[in-house]
């Protein structure tokens, strides 16, 4: 199947000699692009990037590791991960259900669905925390009877993982939609023909065709989820050591004038970030390999 | 690799087993009392509630875990009426605390009688900080309306503080030039002096302070103060004006949400000892003003003299100041967008 695809989409290659154009263009050209590209990426990535390591560093290894060791800072940590260990697996089970929903079925509502699955990318994080403020707060819908019942919602744990899975809702099924869709249920139906039921057609057909691609939209949805600062921000209440989450804390900390502690925690941040990085690079690669076996 | 994905689909009930592992450990069992604050009472509280904690557990046994949340006064009033469950709020004034009554009916209509000098356990003024040396010779509210001073001030629609500032140079403009026109003139001009509003007052403290914008932030005199430790002495001047306004940051126990937690009574301690000798201590170290003869005696050398008018003399009070000048449409929008 994947090489089915494969074939489709390779150009037939051109005869030897007629090379594309862009390898034409003057040596200038070709040097200038790349002198921006590589600029670009000096003065907005690695400066910054390395300007939070420096400032983390500013007192010594000392005072970096002793921002580690503060309480709230360990909770703040905790509450990230927390937020991400529940957040990421659900959006796996909700990606991977609606992307098999809207390729391999037909239905009324279909586009509406899949722009739907979009929205969280369409609203601002401000606004996606707003959301549960407005349902869950005192002043909204439910606000009265979940106070009643002792639930907390918003100001407290569940709120922060609402609003992380909230807007990390659609990078799972974001990239398995267009993946699923390009293979097509030609696979499906052979195994059904052969006697497969439902349960084992996913596991052994559609589950292990689409694995790249969700591992791909499993690592960005982690590192969104471990970033996320607007809509948290919103329904966290700021408690300390409590429903603060790491982005929170480093605010805070900035706030404080603790400048060595927020680049500290900041840097722990930039470091997932690079292993989110390498780890993404790898699913690529292994990814391209797969579709060339 | 074919199973990888298994593996981590076996993982998942773990996950949330771990997850929820988690969330059971973030709440406690001890007393628990949440104070809702505004920006720069971080370091007041973070002293408070530790000799608070070990008073309490001396007197009653009881161990009391008091958290802190801290954030733009008007903000903050916004998360405790959307249901964050303040126990007790200590707001940079009068006028944030009114909207837990006003929107919610958190707190009765008549919150501020109930403790001693309007529910103000400390006061605090307006000042100003300059860089070392004040290289543009700025001694009062004159001298931030010349052209070419850069003036640093938080945005008074989101900032408790920035009105403060903002009322200050009102006031004084009034007293010195006698009109209220003539007042609204001064402080368009001052604004236009403006070159960034941040949100809260920590920002902009950061924002003169870390980031060097400007020639003169207005700010609490407690602000100015820890920029001082902070920053260190040698960088930074404190000037004092002429004529500032008595700021005073009130605090309440928000009754319906205490009521219902049945911290009703540990609320109301945690607010009236910021009153005792030792509360008021803390207050001073921490550069706010003493409300008791012991502490402001103790701290007078800190804290130099100065002519304070007070809201309600000068402005019919907080709900009067915030119609005319900073609701939608109010003098400060209209001044502000004139720019």
């Amino acid at each position: 199947m994947a090489s089915t695809i494969a074939s489709t989409l390779v150009v037939h290659p051109a005869p030897a000699g007629a090379t594309p154009r862009a390898t034409h263009d003057p040596a200038w050209v070709r040097w200038t692009l790349t002198a921006v590209a590589l600029l670009f990426l000096l003065f907005f990535l690695v400066l910054p990037l390395a300007a939070v390591f420096t400032e983390a560093l500013r007192r010594g290894v000392g005072a970096y590791f002793a921002a580690f060791r503060d309480l709230d800072a360990l909770a703040s940590i905790r509450l990230t991960l927390l937020a991400a260990v529940i957040a990421v697996p659900s959006n796996i089970v909700f990606g991977v259900a609606a992307a098999w929903l809207i390729a391999k079925f037909q239905f009324r509502g279909k586009s509406l669905l899949t722009t739907l699955i979009d929205l969280p990318f369409a609203v601002s994080p401000v606004i996606s925390g707003l959301i549960y403020v407005l349902v869950f707060g005192l002043q909204g819908w439910f606000g009265e009877w979940l106070l009643d019942h002792d639930i907390k919602i918003i100001f407290a744990v569940p709120g922060i993982v609402l609003a992380t899975t909230f807007v990390t809702f659609p990078f799972v099924a974001r990239e398995l939609i267009p993946l699923m869709q390009a293979q097509g249920a030609d696979e499906e139906y052979a195994a059904i023909t052969l006697g497969a039921n439902g349960w084992q057609t996913f596991w052994r057909v559609t589950l292990p065709n689409i694995k790249w691609g969700l591992l791909y939209g499993v690592i960005l949805c982690n590192a969104r989820a471990m970033g996320e600062f607007g809509a948290v921000s919103v329904v966290s209440g700021h408690i300390r050591g409590e429903t603060n989450t790491m982005p929170l804390h480093v605010e805070i900390l900035y706030n404080e004038y603790n400048f060595v502690a927020a680049f500290a925690v900041a840097s722990l941040l930039a470091l997932l970030a690079i292993v989110t990085l390498v780890l993404k690079a790898f699913v690529e690669w292994r990814y391209a390999q797969s579709r060339r076996a | 690799m074919k199973t990888l994905l298994h593996h981590l689909m076996k993982f998942i009930p773990f996950f949330l087993l771990l997850g929820a592992g988690l969330a059971a450990t973030v709440s406690g069992k001890t007393i628990e009392l949440l104070n809702v604050s505004y920006d720069p009472t971080r370091e007041l509280y973070a002293d408070f509630n530790q000799v608070f904690s070990s008073y309490w557990k001396a007197k009653t046994g009881d161990d009391v875990v008091i958290k802190q949340s801290h954030g733009g006064s008007g903000k903050q009033a916004r998360s405790v009426i959307d249901g964050l469950q303040a126990d007790v709020v200590t707001l940079a004034l009068a006028a944030d605390i009114d909207a837990l009554y006003a929107n919610a009916k958190l707190i009765p209509a008549d919150w501020q009688k109930r403790l001693p000098q309007n529910s103000t356990p400390y006061t605090s003024t307006i000042v100003f900080l300059v860089r070392k040396g004040n290289p543009k010779a700025i001694k009062d509210w004159d001298d931030l309306v010349k052209p070419g001073v850069g003036v640093i001030t938080p945005n008074p629609k989101t900032s408790g503080g920035a009105r403060w500032n903002y009322l200050a140079a009102w006031a004084y403009a009034k007293h010195k030039l006698g009109s209220d026109a003539a007042a609204k003139a001064f402080v368009t001009t001052l604004y236009q002096n403006v070159p960034v509003l941040d949100s809260g007052a920590r920002g902009s403290t950061t924002t003169f302070a870390q980031r060097e914008i400007g020639d003169v932030a207005i700010t609490w005199e407690n602000e100015a103060f820890l920029v001082l430790k902070e920053f260190g002495a040698d960088n930074f001047e404190i000037v004092v004006p002429s004529l500032s306004i008595l700021a005073e940051p009130p605090v309440t126990v928000v009754d319906k949400v205490a009521a219902r937690k049945g911290t009703a009574d540990v609320a109301k301690a945690y607010l009236q000892y910021l009153y005792s000798d030792e509360g008021q201590d803390i207050a001073g170290r921490n550069y706010y003003r003493p409300r008791s003869a012991k502490a402001s005696a103790k701290y007078a050398k800190i804290f130099p003299q100065l002519q304070l008018v007070t809201i309600d003399a000068e402005f019919g009070g907080w709900t009067k100041a915030q119609k005319t000048h900073f609701a939608d449409g109010g003098i400060f929008d209209q001044i502000y967008l004139k720019k």
